[in-house]
C-alpha cells in the first residue's frame, strides 16, 4: 500500500519536475517584458536537439550541452533583435503574437535541419533507477530537481541583487522611468532573451533523458510548463516550482488511484479553482504589489 | 541576301516548332497518379517515406517504358497532418488536374475528409491508412492497403492465446492511433478468450506512465501487458516497464514497428514482441517465404537511393502504387469504372505488405496472418515462429 503511494509520489515528482524547469524558463521574459514567451518551447527543444547534434559529430557529451546552450542563446538575442526590438512600441498582446511566429519558424527550421525523429539524449548519470521502500525513482528526476533548485536560487539571487536583474525588474514595471534613470531598456530586453533561452535550453537538456526530445517537443513540453508557471504565479521562479511540482503530483494520483483517463481532467480543475481564488497564482501576489 | 537568309531562318524556326509540336502530340498522354500526404507536420513519419516511395518508383516505372507504354506523372499535395487540407487536395486533384487515380491518405482522418469527394466524383482511391472504418463499411471506390488496427489486436491476441495466457493489462494512447487500438482489443479479445482485467491511458505529452504501469502489476491475475500508442509515448511507456522490473510478457502494437523505436527505448525492449510488416526483417525472412523476394529488393532499393533505412509507412506506398498500377495493366486503359473493377478483382498480389485477395465485400484483401510476430533480441527484430 505505501509502496504504491510512494511509487505515484515518485511518478509525480518526476512528471512535475519537468514542467517546473519549463515553467522557470516563462519566468525571466515575463519579468522583463510582461511578454509571455511562446517561443520558450523552442529554447528547450534546441537544447535537447542541439545536444543530439553535437554529440552527433562525435563531440563528448558535456561540451555537447555547452555547446547547444550556447546556441539557444545566440537564437534567443537573435529573436529580441530581429523580431521584438523591430516592434519595440507595440504593446504587449502584439508582442506575445510575435513570439508565437517565431517559434513557429524556429520549428521550421529545426525540421529541416535537425529532421522529424525522436532521439534519445542519455541520462546524466545511468540508465539505472533508483530503489527505494519499494518504488522505483528515475535518477534523472534529481538531476532536473537539483538543477531547478540551483536556478531558482540563482534566479532570486540574479533579481534581487544584482543591478542587471534590477534593471529588468525595473524596465516591466515602468519603460519609461527606467529609460529616465539610465535603463538602456532595449538592452536589457536582449538580456533577458538571452538568459530566457539559456534557461530553457538547460531544462531541454535536462529533461530530454525522460521525455526524449524532436523538433516539436517544445509545444508538447512548454503547455503544461505554461500552465504550471501560470498557476505558480507568472514571474516568480519558486512559483512556477511548486506549481509545476504540485500539478505532476495531482496528475500522478489520480491517474493511480482514481483513472488514468481524469488525470488531465483533475489536474486543469485543480488550476482553475486556484486561479479563480487567487487570480495571480500562488506566489503571484508580491510581484504586483511592488507596482 | 539579308532578307532571304531571314526567311531561311524563319523557315527553319517554324519547321522546328511544328516538329516538336508534332512530337509532343505523338507521345503517349501521361497517366496521371494523384497523391495527397502528410509529408510534413505530426503525421510526417508516415508522409515522408511515403512519397519517397512514390516519387521513387513512378522515375522508375517510367523508366522502364511507363504503363500500358504511357508515362505515369505523379502529382501530389501535401496536408500537413490535417484532414481539411487534404479534404481540399482531394478536390483539387479531382477537379483540377484530373487525376485517373489517388494513391494516398497518410492519416485515417484525411482518408476520411476525402472519401465523400472520391465517392461523389467515382474515381479510384487507395488509401495508405490504418483504421478499419475506411473499408468497413465497403465503400464503392475506396480500397486500402495497411491492415486494420482490429487486425493488429487479433494478430496480438492470437499470439497471447497461443502462449496460454488469458488475463491481460491494457494500457493505450489517448490519440487517435491508441483510441481506436484500445476499442478494437476490447471488441474482439472475448473472441479469443482472453479478458482485459486492467484498462488504462496516457496522454500524448505525458513524460512518465509510472503510475498507470503500477496499477496493472496490482491488478490480480494479469498475464501479460499489452500498449497501444504511437510517437514517443510507447517507448516512454517501455522505459517506466523496465525500470519498474515487471516481470510480464510485454507486447506492442503495429504503431511502433520501427527501428526508430528500437533506438528510442534502447535495452528496455529487450524480449517484447509485437505485430510487424515482413519489411522490418527482410533479411531473415525464411526462403520459402513469398514475399521474401519483393520485400528484399524494395528494402534494397529505397536505401540505394535515399541513404535512409526502409519504413512499414513506405511499403503502404509501394504497394499502393502498384496495385494501382496492376488494375490499369489488367484493365488496358485508364476508365475510371474499369480500373476500379479490376482493383476489386486484384487475387494474390504478393506485396510488401502481405498478399492482397481483394473482393467486392474486402477492399483491403489481407488477413491478420499478414503481420508477422516479432520480438527484440539483442536489440534487434528477430522473427517469432
Amino acid at each position: 500500500m505505501f509502496s504504491e503511494f510512494l511509487q505515484y509520489l515518485f511518478t509525480g515528482i518526476t512528471i512535475g519536475a519537468t514542467y517546473a524547469l519549463v515553467a522557470l524558463g516563462f519566468t525571466i521574459i515575463y519579468n522583463a517584458s510582461h511578454v509571455i514567451n511562446f517561443a520558450q518551447g523552442e529554447f528547450l527543444m534546441i537544447g535537447g536537439m542541439g545536444t543530439v547534434a553535437f554529440m552527433g559529430l562525435g563531440i563528448p557529451m558535456f561540451f555537447a550541452i555547452i555547446l547547444a546552450v550556447l546556441l539557444a542563446c545566440l537564437v534567443g538575442i537573435a529573436l529580441q533583435r530581429l523580431a521584438i526590438a523591430p516592434a519595440k512600441n507595440a504593446d504587449v498582446v502584439t508582442l506575445i503574437i510575435i513570439t508565437i511566429g517565431a517559434s513557429i519558424f524556429i520549428r521550421g527550421i529545426a525540421q529541416v535541419v535537425w529532421g522529424k525523429d525522436y532521439h534519445v539524449v542519455p541520462p546524466f548519470s545511468g540508465d539505472e533507477p533508483i530503489r527505494l521502500g519499494g518504488a522505483v525513482l528515475n535518477s534523472q528526476s534529481l538531476w532536473v530537481l537539483g538543477i531547478g533548485a540551483v536556478l531558482v536560487i540563482a534566479l532570486i539571487l540574479f533579481f534581487t541583487r544584482t543591478l542587471i536583474g534590477r534593471a529588468i525588474l525595473g524596465t516591466s514595471m515602468n519603460k519609461l522611468a527606467a529609460q529616465l534613470v539610465g535603463v538602456k531598456t532595449q538592452m536589457v530586453l536582449m538580456l533577458a532573451f538571452g538568459l530566457s533561452a539559456l534557461l530553457g535550453s538547460v531544462a531541454g537538456v535536462t529533461v530530454a533523458p525522460i521525455t526524449f526530445t524532436a523538433y516539436d517537443i517544445g509545444i508538447l513540453l512548454a503547455l503544461k510548463g505554461f500552465v504550471a508557471a501560470a498557476m505558480g504565479g507568472l514571474g516568480s521562479g519558486l512559483g512556477a516550482v511548486v506549481g509545476g511540482i504540485l500539478l505532476g503530483v495531482v496528475e500522478a494520483m489520480t491517474a493511480g488511484y482514481i483513472s488514468s483517463e481524469y488525470k488531465d481532467a483533475v489536474a486543469f480543475s485543480m488550476i482553475l479553482l486556484v486561479l479563480f481564488f487567487m487570480p495571480r497564482g500562488l506566489f503571484g501576489g508580491r510581484t504586483v504589489e511592488r507596482v | 541576301m539579308a532578307k532571304k537568309s531571314l526567311l531561311r531562318r524563319a523557315g527553319v524556326l517554324a519547321a522546328t516548332l511544328a516538329t516538336s509540336l508534332l512530337v509532343s502530340a505523338q507521345a503517349a498522354e501521361p497517366i496521371k497518379i494523384g497523391s495527397f500526404l502528410s509529408v510534413t507536420g505530426p503525421a510526417s513519419f508516415l508522409g515522408d517515406p511515403e512519397l519517397k516511395t512514390l516519387e521513387m518508383y513512378v522515375e522508375k516505372i517510367n523508366e522502364e517504358g511507363g504503363v500500358l507504354g504511357r508515362p505515369l506523372e505523379l502529382i501530389h499535395y501535401d496536408d500537413v497532418g490535417n484532414a481539411s487540407n487534404a479534404r481540399n487536395f482531394a478536390g483539387r486533384l479531382i477537379r483540377s488536374d484530373r487525376v485517373d487515380i489517388i494513391v494516398g491518405g497518410s492519416t485515417t482522418g484525411a482518408t476520411m475528409a476525402a472519401v465523400p469527394l472520391v465517392e461523389q466524383a467515382r474515381i479510384p482511391f487507395i488509401s495508405l491508412a490504418g483504421a478499419v472504418t475506411i473499408v468497413d463499411p465497403v465503400k464503392e471506390w475506396v480500397f486500402k492497403v495497411p491492415q486494420s488496427d482490429r487486425m493488429a489486436a487479433e494478430r496480438i491476441l492470437w499470439d497471447m492465446r497461443r502462449r496460454g495466457f488469458d488475463k491481460i493489462g491494457l494500457i493505450s494512447g489517448t490519440g487517435g492511433f491508441g483510441a481506436s487500438g484500445r476499442q478494437q482489443t476490447l471488441a474482439v479479445a472475448s473472441e479469443y478468450g482472453i479478458e482485459v482485467v486492467a484498462d488504462e491511458t496516457y496522454g500524448p505529452s505525458d513524460s512518465d506512465m509510472t503510475a498507470q504501469l503500477t496499477n496493472i502489476r496490482n491488478t490480480d491475475g494479469v498475464d501479460a501487458i499489452l500498449n497501444f500508442g504511437f510517437g514517443q509515448g510507447p517507448a516512454i511507456v517501455t522505459k517506466n516497464y523496465a525500470a519498474l522490473d515487471i516481470n510480464l510478457p510485454f507486447y506492442q502494437s503495429h504503431g511502433v514497428a520501427s527501428d526508430a523505436f528500437l533506438d528510442l527505448a534502447g535495452d528496455a525492449a529487450e524480449g517484447l514482441r509485437l505485430p510487424a510488416s515482413p519489411i522490418l526483417i527482410p533479411s531473415s525472412l525464411p526462403d520459402d517465404d513469398p514475399q521474401r523476394e519483393v520485400v528484399q529488393s524494395y528494402a534494397q532499393e529505397y536505401r540505394d537511393h535515399w541513404g535512409t533505412r526502409v519504413s512499414t509507412f513506405g511499403g503502404y506506398a509501394y504497394d499502393g502504387l502498384m496495385l494501382a498500377v496492376q488494375a490499369i495493366e489488367a484493365a488496358g486503359t485508364t476508365d475510371k469504372a474499369a480500373v476500379r473493377d479490376e482493383l476489386e478483382n486484384i487475387l494474390g498480389y504478393v506485396g510488401v505488405t502481405g498478399i492482397f485477395n481483394m473482393a467486392p465485400d474486402d477492399h483491403n484483401g489481407l488477413t491478420p496472418e499478414s503481420f508477422r510476430i516479432l520480438e527484440v533480441k539483442d536489440g534487434d527484430w528477430m522473427l517469432v515462429e
